[in-house]
């Protein structure tokens, strides 16, 4: 059965290639993604980080600047 | 009229998706790669080479509608002046990019066994390869231009450009005598795939479709706090 599957009818030379292709490109394309998001999230954290207090204050007043915040502080 | 699907409200539903996306592509991704790879039938002509079917021809679909997309909100951002659609399109760019490379490489790979080699200047081949020469030039559009305005425009004009391909590579089937076979799926009539085929496809187009919402989503994320962080230095 597992010979078979493997195999497949001599055609597994084929077809195992292409879906790891696929596969592997998938997991590649979300890593390097998800690096570059983690990426620009750190340096956000860093910047705000930098602000003084007025500046915190005024940048804390967007939602999306606290929504930001809220998910680098859930990694 | 695109006041609620301003960057700022939308954040928190595009933040919060991806997780959900991830786990449902992987259910999907799973149950169509038992599908494609066990339970569906070999063909009477090209055996269990076949298969290869179910990870080429979502991939092909997807990368032409990804494409067809960009154009569209190109012309949109022309239209309506909204950067939004500009940052939404270069979010869908690298999965789309990535679906037209899958398409060519398991094509290539399929060609062998049922046409007896890897590549062939086919129409339908080299429509495609244009195709992904048109994302690479769209997606090094963003890299090489730093002026904003600029790099909208000139991504725009790649894309509406590109866009012409698209009922080229469609159609190129009819129009000469290629290698491919016509469209065995159609909508408007009956299709010549048996079901025992088409449900797996189905699947595996699903778990494609999720795949590029969950890099869209990441990108799009990545590149308002891209926006965020410009924000931060002019404070």
């Amino acid at each position: 059965m597992i010979n078979e599957i493997f195999s497949m009818n001599g055609y597994g030379v084929y077809v195992w290639p292409a879906f790891s292709f696929t596969l592997i490109s998938f997991a590649t394309l979300y890593f390097l993604t998800k690096l570059q998001l983690l990426k620009e999230q750190k340096k956000f954290a860093y910047k705000f980080g930098s602000l003084n207090d007025e500046k915190a204050r005024v940048a804390r007043s967007q939602s999306i600047n606290k929504e930001i915040l809220s998910n680098i502080l859930k990694i | 009229m695109f006041k609620s699907f301003e960057p700022n409200k939308i954040f928190a539903i595009t933040s919060k998706a991806p997780k959900y996306v991830l786990s449902l592509f992987i259910v999907v991704l799973s149950i169509g790669l038992m599908e494609a790879l066990v339970l569906s039938p070999e063909d009477y002509k090209q055996s269990d080479a076949v298969r290869i079917m179910y990870v080429h021809v979502p991939a092909a679909w997807i990368s032409l509608g990804i494409f067809s997309h960009l154009a569209l909100l190109s012309i949109g951002s022309f239209i309506f002046k909204n950067k939004n659609f500009a940052l939404i399109a270069k979010s869908l760019a690298p999965s789309g990019f990535v679906f037209s490379i899958i398409a060519l490489v398991t094509g290539s790979i399929w060609g062998k066994p049922t046409w007896g080699t890897w590549w062939a200047w086919d129409a339908r081949i080299t429509s495609m390869l244009i195709l992904a020469l048109f994302y690479s030039m769209y997606l090094l559009a963003w890299r090489i231009y730093k002026n904003k305005e600029q790099v909208i425009k000139i991504t725009s004009i790649i894309a509406i450009l590109g866009v012409i391909n698209v009922p080229i590579i469609k159609y190129s089937v009819d129009w000469w005598n290629t290698l491919h076979q016509p469209a065995s799926i159609n909508i408007l009539s009956n299709n010549s795939i048996h079901i025992s085929m088409l449900i797996p496809l189905c699947i595996m187009t699903a778990a494609f479709a999720l795949f590029s919402l969950l890099i869209f989503l990441m990108k799009y994320n990545m590149e308002l706090i891209k926006v965020k962080n410009k924000g931060l230095d002019r404070l």
